[in-house]
This record gives structure tokens, sequence and C-alpha cells, in this order.
């Protein structure tokens, strides 16, 4: 990928939440790095740990979840090394977040404007006056209409596409390095996803952001991002850049993934699926998580689970990787 | 991007209400909940203006006119228009000065009970799981387990008998509910996103209990601090009737309901005159807490 060491380095990332006296592993052996400027699409369906990775990296994830990792790093810097308020100090201006669900990602009690000022009041000082100039620039940056009215406006007065504008401005408010969207266009309608969308990038763009897109729409991926981890059950099954994933998907997981898509699908009478469902905590295969679902399952796949593999210029978690020769 | 929604200018006209406008437009439509506030405001007057309205010392002893019947002719040169008790204070200004003590009394008690619920459902809410929640709720627990009036009456009998010590006891009896309704506001806010973006933001937890999620938890805790108003006024009134609270001479309305139990039969104003101000307080107060509720919660709205 990249020369430059990256922006964030994720080196095997776990995430269990005991649960009596089992655990349940929500992130399993996660590692990947994004570059400054990178657009990075986290694909897979509910309960396959999108979210949880994010929050981890943030050092959200609560009591009684433990997290462990070789490392984590922001920029060059240890995040597990310092601590949670030190973590967020430093994370508070550098990475912005944006939640799937807009309608509860406000603070409710307080005005748009006063949530944009304590933002920007993070990382610059400045007079209310400032403050206030600055949050009308944001509004306006982010594409709302009439902003200068919207300042004084609580977050119940919103439409869900104007919250999750406000939300974008706010993450953005610091000029942060990273921004971190976990669904930002799941709970909008379809063409305020498009804008949403299309308005994201261009910030990313425009303010050379890196941006991790997490979603479970494939199609908004293969619009936007470099590079897609597709992630199953916790553990990331394939690994590569847009173009590659979508012409070739090496693991049977992304080709089911891709076969379910509406647009693949044209002239056939039923979508195509996968049977089953994600395993939880106490029904996790012996071996590949995928084995009780895939439809090339062998012996060897119920036996040991397989490692991420090199497939050309992929990584992909298979011993028998889509369109090339077996691991050994 | 799509120029032809963005560019046509709202209509300003349309500028949304602020919020305690709002409020008020929802209260309003309650006409129960009006006439509440209006009787509270009465009251409230009352009890600030008490030694200006009130006709007499709310102790001072006519002797030549105990238990005398309401009316407006003079004995004595005295009027006595809610009549005498039965050592012949006037009963409209022990009625008048036992409207301040009412609103002391649910004033202190559901001010030390709404601070203390508020703490402690606090740390239930953002500790939860850990010991600290456990010690909490359990607690809580117990304390519901007992009859509210019986606990109050330990409290008091380990206090003491008097006003103060009835206040703290009617403070200890209500906590449980303020820690309860806290706590369970506070794990519903604490689920959603706007909390995670104030932690993400380098909100420690005091901030983010006081600043982030407090506000958002206020509108039940209003509305169960006005209806604790009543309560409290009731159950000082029992303590008091018990001779718990209150002690003679204080113009306090259970205790004069005890005061004059052995005339019930033969002068029925000394029982049922505090006995009615107790009632219309309490209904004032109901009234007013059920208008609050209806007019903040949202899913009440249209």
């Amino acid at each position: 990928m990249n020369a430059a060491p990256a922006l964030l380095e994720v080196d095997r990332l776990t995430v269990e939440f005991p649960a009596g006296d089992t655990s349940l592993v929500a992130v399993d052996d996660v590692s990947f790095a994004v570059g400054a400027g990178e657009v990075v699409g986290i694909v897979g369906e509910s309960g396959s740990g999108k979210s949880v990775t994010a929050l981890s990296l943030l050092g959200l994830v609560d009591e009684p979840g433990r997290v462990h990792a070789e490392r984590l790093a922001f920029a060059g810097r240890d995040l597990q090394r310092m601590s949670a308020a030190e973590r967020r100090a430093l994370l508070g201006g550098e990475i912005g977040m944006i939640f799937q669900d807009p309608m509860t990602s406000l603070n409710p009690s307080f005005t748009v404007a006063f949530q944009l000022m304590e933002a920007i009041a993070l990382h610059e000082r400045g007079s209310r006056r400032a403050r206030r100039a600055r949050a009308l620039e944001l509004l306006k940056d982010v594409e709302i209409a009439d902003a200068e009215r919207r300042l004084e406006v609580f977050p119940h007065q919103l439409s869900g596409g104007m919250s999750q504008r406000v939300m974008l401005a706010m993450a953005i408010a610091c000029n942060p390095r990273l921004v971190i969207a976990d669904e930002p266009t799941t709970a909008l309608d379809v063409t305020v996803q498009a804008q949403m969308l299309a308005l994201l990038l261009r910030l990313q763009r425009e303010r050379g952001m890196a941006l991790v897109l997490i979603t479970h729409d494939l199609g908004v991926v293969a619009e936007v991002a470099q590079r897609v981890l597709v992630m199953y059950a916790g553990q990331i099954v394939e690994s590569a850049t847009a173009a590659e994933l979508f012409a070739t998907p090496r693991h049977p997981y992304t080709e089911a993934l891709l076969a379910s898509l509406p647009e693949r699908n044209a002239g056939n009478r039923r979508l195509a699926s996968l049977a089953g469902v994600v395993p939880g905590a106490y029904d996790r295969p012996a071996g590949c998580l995928l084995s009780p679902r895939c439809p090339y399952v062998r012996d060897r796949c119920r036996a040991s689970r397989p490692p991420l593999f090199a497939v050309g210029a992929s990584l992909a978690r298979c011993y028998y990787p889509l369109g090339a020769p077996p691991q050994p | 991007m799509s120029t032809p929604t963005t560019t046509v200018a709202t209509p300003l006209a349309l500028a949304p209400p602020s919020p305690a406008r709002e409020l008020w437009r929802d209260f309003r439509r309650n006409r129960g909940a009006v006439i509440g506030l209006v009787v509270l405001g009465l009251l409230v007057f009352c009890a600030v203006f008490a030694d200006l309205i009130s006709p007499y010392d709310p102790s001072e002893q006519f002797r030549d006119a105990a238990l005398r019947a309401p009316s407006l002719s003079p004995v004595g040169g005295h009027v006595f228009v809610l009549g005498t008790d039965p050592v012949g204070r006037d009963i409209l200004s022990r009625l008048i000065h036992g409207t301040r003590l009412s609103l002391v009394i649910g004033l202190v008690s559901v001010g030390l009970s709404l601070s203390g619920g508020v703490l402690l459902g606090l740390v239930a809410g953002f500790y939860r799981g850990r010991v600290a929640e456990y010690i909490v709720m359990r607690l809580m627990d117990v304390m519901l387990a007992l009859p509210s009036l019986l606990l109050a009456v330990a409290v008091v009998a380990v206090l003491g008998p008097g006003l103060a010590n009835a206040m703290y006891a009617i403070a200890i009896v209500m906590l449980p509910h303020f820690v309860r309704l806290t706590r369970g506001a506070v794990l519903g806010e604490l689920a959603k996103d706007y909390v995670q973006a104030s932690r993400l933001a380098g909100a420690g937890t005091l901030r983010l209990m006081f600043d982030t999620v407090l506000p958002n938890c206020a509108a039940p805790l209003i509305v169960q601090a006005t209806l604790g108003f009543s309560s409290a006024i009731l159950d000082a009134a029992a303590l008091g009737f018990l001779g718990l609270g209150a002690q003679p001479p204080t113009p306090e309305w259970g205790s004069m309901l005890a005061s004059a139990l052995e005339f019930i039969q033969s002068a029925w104003w000394v029982v049922t005159l505090p006995g009615l101000a107790i009632l219309v307080t309490v209904l004032a107060f109901n009234l007013t807490g059920d208008g609050l509720r209806d007019a903040l919660d949202p899913r009440l709205k249209r």
C-alpha cells in the first residue's frame, strides 16, 4: 500500500464480551491499516463486528468488553500506551465519527449552534462570535439550506438527513485527519443517501481526510472506497482493492454478498441469498466460520480455521479461494 | 448539489417555537392543569403574605370564644370566619400560616430527595453492572419494600419527632422513586449515539453525567418532583397527625387535625377545614403534575 507509515494501524485486534462462562468474540484477530487520505470500506452483515471494531479503536468499548491488540496506533502514536483520558483527548480532535441513527446522534437538549460551537471549542479557543461564525460556515459546508436559521434550532426540529448533516459538520469541526462513518446512510431514504454520500466524499477529497466507511451496502463501497475489508463473524475474510474485489472476489462469502446485490440479479425472480445466519457466541463452528453456510465447503474447512492467505493482490481467509489454486 | 431544492428560500415565518413556549402551549390545553396552577399560585401567595392577610396571630388564644362555629357575626369584637379551635385560636389564620409550612415541607423534602436521588441514580446508571450499582439499587429495593409511612415513622423514631426531622424522613422515603426514575432515564439516554459522540470528543464521566445526559432526563424528574410535593405534604400531615411531625402550637395542617380529633362529632369545622386544605393543595399539585407530564411527554405530542 502506502510507503509512508499509515495514519491508523491496527494489528491483531480482538474484542471479547464475557457471556456466562464463555465469551462472545465480537472482533477476532483483525488487522488493517488506513493511509492518510485513503477511503477504506468495511462491509459485512449485521453482527459481523464492524461497529465494535470502530468503537474499540476509539476506546469506547465499555466494561465488560475486553480489547486486546498487538498494536493500535494513530499517526504513529500507540493508543494502548496511553490512558483512556489521554486517548480521548488525542482522538477528539483527530478522529471524527458519524453514527448510524441521526435521530439520536445529537443531544436533544441543546441547539445546533451550541453543539457545533462546543465541538469547535475543542481545538480552537476563539471568541463566541468567532466560533459562531465558524459554526455557520460548517453548516454551509455540509450544504444545509438556510443555515443561519438552522443554528438556533433543536435537534427534534430537524429531519433525519438534516441531522446527519449537522452530525457531519460536528465531525469535521476540528479538521480531523480521519473520519469514521458507521453506516452513515442506512437510516436515510434513498435520495438523501446519495446526496449524503456525495457530500461525504466531497469533504473527504477537499480536506484530504482519511475515511473509514462502515456499511452493509456493497453498492456504496463500490462507488466510494479504494480498499475494502469484508468482515464475517468478527473476522476479516477478504481484503482487497475495490476494483479487485468486485472483479474477482476470492472468498465465497464475498461472492455471495456480490451475488445478492439487486443490480446483479436483473431478470432473476428470486434474489440470490446465503442460507443461515452469522454464528453467535454459542454456535461457532470448529472450522471455518462460514463452513455451515458455504456452498463450496469441504472436509478441511470443517476441521480447521483458515488463516488469511495472499491470493493474487488480495488477502482471503479461505483454503479454496475462488479462481485460484487451493492453499497447501 | 440538488439546486432546485436548496436555493428556494424557506419562509421565515415558520420559525419553530422555543421549548418554553411550546411547553406552555401544550400545558394550557389541559384545563385541570391550569386550574391546579392557579390554585398553586394562590397557595404561594398565602404562604408568602401569611402575616399580612391572616386576621389574627395563629397562636393567639381567645379563651371566651373556644370552639366557635364559622360565622360572620362578631364574638366579643372578633370575627372568626372559619370558626375557632378547642383553645380558641382562629382557624383561618392557622390555615393560612399552615400553607407556608406545607409548601416549605414540600420544597425541602422534594429538594433533598430529588438532589440525592439524581446523584445516586446517575451513579447507578453510569456504573451499570458494577458494585456501585448493586449497592445503590438493592438498598433502594429494600426501602421500597417497606410501607412508606412505616418507614417514615421509623426514621422519625430514630431522629426524634419534630418538623425538620419529619421532612428528612419524608425525603428518605421518597428517595427510591427518584433514584429509580433517574437511573431508568439515564440508561435510556446512554444507549444513544450522542453520548458516544460526546465521549469521543473527550468528555469525562462528570461532564457526561451532568452536562450531556442529565438535561435529557429532566422531563420525568420534573413531573415526579411536582407529584412528590403532594405526597410530601400528605406524609407530613400524617406524621403530624401521629404526633411525630410538627409539635403544638405550630399551625401545621396534620397536627391541627390530630389535636381536634376528640371534637369530630361535636364541631365539624375543626377537622373538616384542615382536611379540606390538605385535599385542595394535594389536588392542585397532582393536577399540575399531570398537566406537566402530558406537556412534557413527547409521545403525547402531535
